[in-house]
């Protein structure tokens, strides 16, 4: 066997298929390209909605077409083509509460992503949306008897009881006017959870939600609203992913997170959308008194994104742990971060991140850290460790800090290195060909966030490392 | 001769721009040990690496066969999969990477030692109780935060797991306390014992081959393999040292030029 075929041999046993497949869209409802009144109007008749929120969506896309289009910072968005991508494509099917009422292609589809059965084993509830809508949605009856709501927003919004808890909610946290594509997200916004713990609740396993673009040339559009009520604990993941296409697709979701006093939320992200994707995604969170917020994010995929979960921590002692990776390859520019404001006193932040870049990807590392004038004795740590695998990639480290009172304390700290001649030669050295001693060296560098992770992700997390690395040598 | 496990012949290595090898040659026979003693800066540990694969060395002149097969060309990891062992003098950190886990890769990539999930931890945990090593020790990542003693044992504990058919062992007892130099003798005498490996340590101080039956000493002065002996030749060197030894290696040097 040649050195190489056995370099290659050792990343044999990911599949990578696994993303890359993709189902006809005969059949399936697409609206036509690009953004009018008419099209935002459609989906919002489709989906029946309430009158307060078809004036969102308008008022919104007004909002939309006001902004300029490029942010003058950041990784370029040039090639997405806002009039070539459909805003609204939905399977022709109903949304199951069985994976059996579930089309074949669709079925088949989170099948091989392997949802259902890490339904079986170690959740509580799962949504999974293909291309525009939620296609299944279930949930184990026992937390459900707990009062716990996991649903659609659509859904919500038929039901008199949480149609008022979505109208108080939705959008408050982000603004439609936030920035242009949070403004485009709530002219056409689509599918997402909406998810409801009620006070006192933990509920004990994970809900996920997983999103599947399908359809070339088109746009996600999510909505998550999480409101956890005072002393409630939950963890949430949503995973996501889309096969690889030629035209550009467009992920333009949002999160809202409500953490109320003394409750805390972790919040749980592998994303791995394929390299024609523009991920301009929004997520934030407010934090009550006493509450805690905890973000666990592994991010693959994309051309480019464009990311920073925000946490706000509003109330006294309330606190936020971040702990992120992201990986950037060929042809990806990943300019993500996070954002934490201090507002509350003795409020504490700690943000660890990590980024990888290899074949010329380009990370761009953004942290801003704003501490309050009431926030009497706040405390912020930012780490950011970034690893390149050779001398073609690009990493940078942007923090911004803003410190309004005399009593908080921020720390900061940055390291870029390189994997040393002498670890692949003591790993190789004990047997290890040169690739697979380089995943290894990769692999632990990602393993303070994945082991954040429930066990399924982090072995999915550590494939896609090894996908990743796949002839990063030779 | 022909029955050589490790054969040096002419090697001459060093990096881009420093010779540091010259003209070295050296064999060593299965279940023999070694040692190879000379000044600081001689080129003890370069010859090591060199014979380990190390790619910050090139090799100008001559070979390195072993076990009957020309390994001069081949990478780290294939020597490693014949049986050459080589014990670091200062073994990297890898953070991240469970020592457990590790040890359980490194043991699967050889189909001699292939072996269940459970066998395999009675294994590594006979090994830990042999080399005084806390399972605590297990869970921790790979020479992460480990003292110099500790991360000698972590060589110890791969040497007698991998049981390879020669160990290069680098300076392993610099700077260890008097316990752990007991505990990692122990591991090279049960080395010895069990596998029937051979063994080249590079020293330049003779506490640790105190209780090793040594067959050959070599001595290396200014990259140059400057006399080879029994094993009296070590008592000879902790009399007089290695000035003998350096006059010798300044008149072939003064030769060659």
């Amino acid at each position: 066997m040649s050195e190489r075929t056995e370099k290659r041999t050792q990343v044999a046993d990911v599949d990578r298929s696994l993303y890359d497949f993709t189902y006809s869209e005969e059949g399936y409802e697409r609206y036509e390209d690009g953004l009018t009144p008419d099209i935002v109007r459609a989906i919002s008749e489709k989906k029946d909605e309430p009158q307060w929120m078809l004036e969102m969506r308008l008022a919104a896309l007004d909002t939309y077409h006001a902004k300029e289009m490029a942010p003058n910072w950041g990784p370029s968005i040039a090639g997405l083509d806002m009039d070539h991508i459909s805003t609204y494509v939905s399977p022709r099917t109903k949304q199951a509460k069985s994976w059996e009422d579930v089309p074949d292609d669709i079925k088949n589809t989170f099948e091989r992503l392997g949802i259902p059965e890490a339904e079986r084993e170690s959740l509580a509830g799962v949504g999974a949306q293909y291309d525009s809508e939620i296609v299944y949605h279930n949930m184990r009856e026992e937390v459900a008897k707990d009062g716990v709501v996991y649903t659609t927003i659509e859904d919500a919004l038929h039901d008199p009881q949480w149609e008022p808890v979505v109208h108080e909610y939705f959008g408050t946290l982000i603004p439609p006017a936030d920035h242009k594509f949070a403004a485009l997200h709530y002219a056409v916004w689509s599918g997402g959870s909406f998810v409801y713990v009620p006070a006192g609740v933990t509920v004990e396993y994970p809900l996920q939600s997983y999103f599947r673009l399908n359809a070339e040339g088109a746009g996600q559009f999510e909505h998550t609203l999480i409101i956890v009520e005072e002393g409630a604990d939950l963890h949430f993941i949503e995973g996501c992913s889309a096969p690889k296409y030629y035209e550009a697709n467009l992920h333009a979701g949002a999160v809202e997170l409500f953490v109320k006093d003394g409750a805390r939320l972790r919040y749980s992200t592998i994303e791995n959308w394929s390299k024609n994707m523009y991920n301009l995604n929004t997520k934030r969170a407010r934090v009550g008194a006493d509450a805690k917020m905890e973000w666990v994010s592994g991010s693959f995929g994309s051309h480019v994104s464009y990311l920073y979960p925000t946490t706000i921590l509003q109330g006294a002692r309330s606190s936020c742990e971040f702990s992120g990776i992201t990986f950037a390859g060929a042809t990806q520019d990943l300019d993500t971060g996070c954002k934490v404001i201090l507002n509350g006193p003795h409020t504490t932040a700690s943000m660890d991140t990590k980024s990888i870049s290899k074949d010329g990807g380009c990370n761009t590392f953004r942290s801003s850290v704003v501490i309050g004038r009431r926030a009497e004795g706040a405390r912020a740590t930012v780490s950011c460790q970034s690893l390149m695998l050779d001398d073609i990639s690009r990493s940078d480290t942007i923090p911004a800090m803003d410190v309004r009172n005399a009593t908080a304390s921020v720390g900061h700290e940055a390291t870029i290195g390189r994997i040393s001649d002498d670890t692949v030669l003591y790993l190789m050295s004990r047997g290890c060909t040169e690739a697979e001693a380089r995943t290894m060296v990769v692999g632990g560098f990602a393993n303070p966030v994945s082991k954040e992770l429930p066990l399924e992700y982090a072995v999915e997390m550590n494939n896609l490392i090894k996908l990743e690395m796949e002839g990063a040598i030779g | 001769m022909s029955n050589q496990l490790l054969r040096v012949s002419g090697l001459s290595a060093g990096t881009e721009d420093k010779p540091i090898l010259h003209d070295v040659s050296l064999a060593v026979g299965a279940g023999e040990t070694h040692v190879l003693m000379g000044p600081n800066g001689a080129g003890k540990s370069t010859l090591g690496h060199v014979i380990m694969g190390d790619p910050a060395y090139q090799v100008s002149s001559g070979t390195i066969e072993f076990d009957g097969k020309d390994v001069t060309e081949d990478a780290a990891d294939k020597r490693s999969l014949a049986g050459i062992f080589l014990s670091y003098q200062a073994p990297v950190e890898v953070p991240g990477v469970p020592l457990y886990s590790y040890l359980r890769t490194i043991t699967q990539k050889r189909p001699e030692l292939k072996m269940t999930a459970r066998k395999f931890r009675a294994r590594v945990g006979e090994i830990a109780d042999q080399l005084d090593m806390g399972s605590s020790f297990l869970t921790r990542e790979l020479n992460v935060g480990f003292s110099g003693g500790e991360k000698k044992k972590i060589e110890m504990l791969q040497l007698l797991l991998l049981r390879p058919k020669l160990a290069i062992l680098d300076e392993t007892d610099s700077g260890l306390d008097v316990d752990a130099l007991s505990v990692v003798s122990r591991g090279i005498e049960t080395y010895r014992a069990d596998c029937d490996g051979a063994l080249l340590v590079i020293t330049h101080n003779t506490r640790i081959l105190e209780r090793l039956k040594v067959d050959r000493t070599h001595v290396m002065v200014q990259g140059h393999l400057v006399a080879e002996g029994p094993a009296s030749l070590i008592d000879s060197i902790d009399e007089h040292g290695f000035e003998q030894f350096e006059k010798a290696s300044a008149v072939a040097g003064g030769e060659r030029a």
